[in-house]
């Protein structure tokens, strides 16, 4: 019986489902297309110019003056000394390195982190724990945002680590860093941001921010994908997490990803250059996709109104199910993101929108639209053209929409 | 992930909306899991003669429950309450795995309404 209901499941090609639409791309946040430029610059690196960085030969030094190249260009865009940038295979890895490679290096101790974090950071910090480390995850306020003095009453005598994201990659609200990093680094102790969502979108400079580790994702900043990179504060120790060759001074073994890493470097110089910008109109554009969005009745924004992402909107629509909302959007050439559980594949809400005091059904009516640097006025008045409808036609639809206006929460 | 069947009833659910007079309703679902539905039922000389849903969910559950509504109307009692979750899936062409158990209430929902119409029939 099972095998009849779960024969081929027929479906459209996007082309056949989408015939000649306009497709208006607003998940930026989970990721972005690559820079042509950044294309251009990767491209000599995987025909003519494929050397092994650790050769000896011109083949090899060529890809190694690359690979220094683009090391100073990721460490002019969050201020640090070159020496101090390693190149790893993305957000994720970075996250790794700083977590366990504190954890291993230590070998036992208690970690303070927070309930919003990346699964990157959150589901190792739960890795550890089932290996013996004590984990405390901070609660957030309504805005997500976490109380320095918080990290600083979770402070034990055998706490090894502190990591907090910069800023959230669902709700975009932006942490106290600076706040933080004052308190670990009074009490000597190592502290790590994910600031995969912040890097290249607001201003990074990790001397402002105190931080000793910094994870950086080349594929959210109009680079590629498979690339990240990590700050590691000359002078903090850690252990590596992979082991085989001397690369990357022997914390991230694997013959350089050239081409990737290239192309991180140049994405972080177009960032660099850009920022003043992207911010400009990505944050005209939000504001704009927020207060039309915001006229739909029982309709709110998550996150902080002020401390957040510029590109980033959130929001929630009582009685509509995130799913459906998110395929019917898609059907009108729109692409965003939803933390309702019917779309996730544990079958669970968002644990950060339950972080910020939401209920289940709550959480399931959010939409996040993350806005890029090819966004026009055009299409946001396109969104705020198109939302409306399908929200009246999904609350028409619901058991939890009462037609009177008393609305089941 | 969806096949187009599940699509085309999502996009334009069949008899979508409630009965005012019903005679019979039936709830089913937990909007914590994010599904919620209604079925309503019209009986007249022992066949559906409508039915009617309204639905809190994903694409599945829309579509199911718009399935249902079809594969329910102008049947006897005793042949809609013989309609099962996989009936339902098959109709639509399947459901992705992960939304077999969650989303595919409709025929639970039928059944609840069938019970309520025939608890009020036998007093």
């Amino acid at each position: 019986m099972m095998n009849k209901v779960l024969k081929s499941i027929k479906t459209l090609t996007i082309e056949k489902r989408l015939p000649n639409m306009k497709r208006i791309y607003l998940d930026n946040a989970s990721t972005t297309p690559v820079d042509k430029e950044v294309v251009e610059a990767m491209k000599p690196y995987f025909t003519q110019k494929y050397g092994n960085a650790s050769s000896l030969h011109s083949f090899g030094s060529e890809a190694r003056d690359a690979i220094e190249k683009s090391r100073e260009k990721v460490s002019e865009l969050i201020g640090v000394k070159s020496e101090e940038i390693i190149f790893t295979g993305g957000g994720t890895e970075s996250d790794n390195m700083a977590i366990k490679g504190i954890a291993f290096r230590e070998g036992k101790g208690h970690i303070i982190t927070s309930q919003i974090e990346h699964p990157a950071v959150m589901n190792t910090c739960g890795h550890l724990e089932k290996k013996g480390f004590e984990v405390t995850y901070l609660p957030v306020d309504e805005y997500g945002i976490v109380n320095p003095d918080d990290v600083e009453n979770a402070i034990k005598d055998d706490t090894i680590l502190i990591t907090i994201m910069h800023a959230n990659n669902e709700i975009g609200t932006i942490e106290p860093i600076g706040e933080i990093a004052k308190i670990s680094q009074s009490n000597e102790i190592p502290f790590h941001t994910d600031a995969v969502q912040s890097v290249g979108k607001i201003p990074v400079n990790v001397d402002d921010l105190g931080v000793d580790m910094l994870s950086i994702s080349a594929h959210k900043i109009y680079g590629p994908k498979g690339t990240g990179a990590f700050y590691i504060r000359k002078g903090t120790k850690i252990e590596p997490i992979i082991h085989g060759g001397k690369h990357e001074g022997g914390l991230r073994p694997s013959t350089e990803n050239v081409p990737g890493i290239v192309g991180l470097g140049k994405a972080c110089e177009i960032a660099k250059e850009r920022m003043e910008v992207d911010t400009k109109k990505s944050s005209r554009l939000r504001e704009k996709l927020i207060n039309g969005t915001l006229e739909i009745e029982e309709t709110y924004l998550n996150g902080h109104p002020e401390k957040r992402l510029p590109n980033n909107a959130h929001f929630r629509f009582t009685a509509v199910e995130g799913e459906s909302l998110l395929l019917s959007l898609d059907d009108m050439g729109i692409a965003g993101s939803t933390g309702s559980a019917c779309s996730s594949k544990e079958l669970k809400p968002s644990h950060v929108l339950l972080a910020i005091g939401l209920n289940e059904v709550q959480a399931h009516g959010s939409l996040r639209l993350a806005i890029g640097r090819e966004n026009t006025e055009e299409e946001i008045d396109y969104v705020l053209e198109v939302l409306p409808e399908i929200v009246k036609k999904l609350r028409a639809m619901s058991p939890l929409w009462k037609k009177d206006g008393n609305v089941q929460r | 992930m969806y096949s187009d069947k599940v699509i085309e009833h999502f996009r334009k659910p069949k008899n979508m909306g409630e009965i005012a007079d019903a005679d019979g309703v039936g709830k089913v679902g937990n909007p914590v899991c994010g599904d919620l539905m209604t079925i309503y039922i019209k009986v007249k000389d022992g066949k559906l003669e409508d039915v009617k849903f309204k639905t809190f969910g994903c694409a599945a559950a829309i579509a199911t429950s718009s399935m249902i509504t079809e594969l329910a109307k102008g049947k006897t009692i005793e042949e809609a309450e013989k309609i099962t979750r996989d009936d339902v899936a098959n109709e639509l062409d399947g459901l992705p795995p992960i939304k077999m158990h969650c989303s595919n209430l409709a025929a639970d929902g039928l059944r609840e309404a069938i019970k309520d119409y025939l608890s009020k029939e036998k007093p």
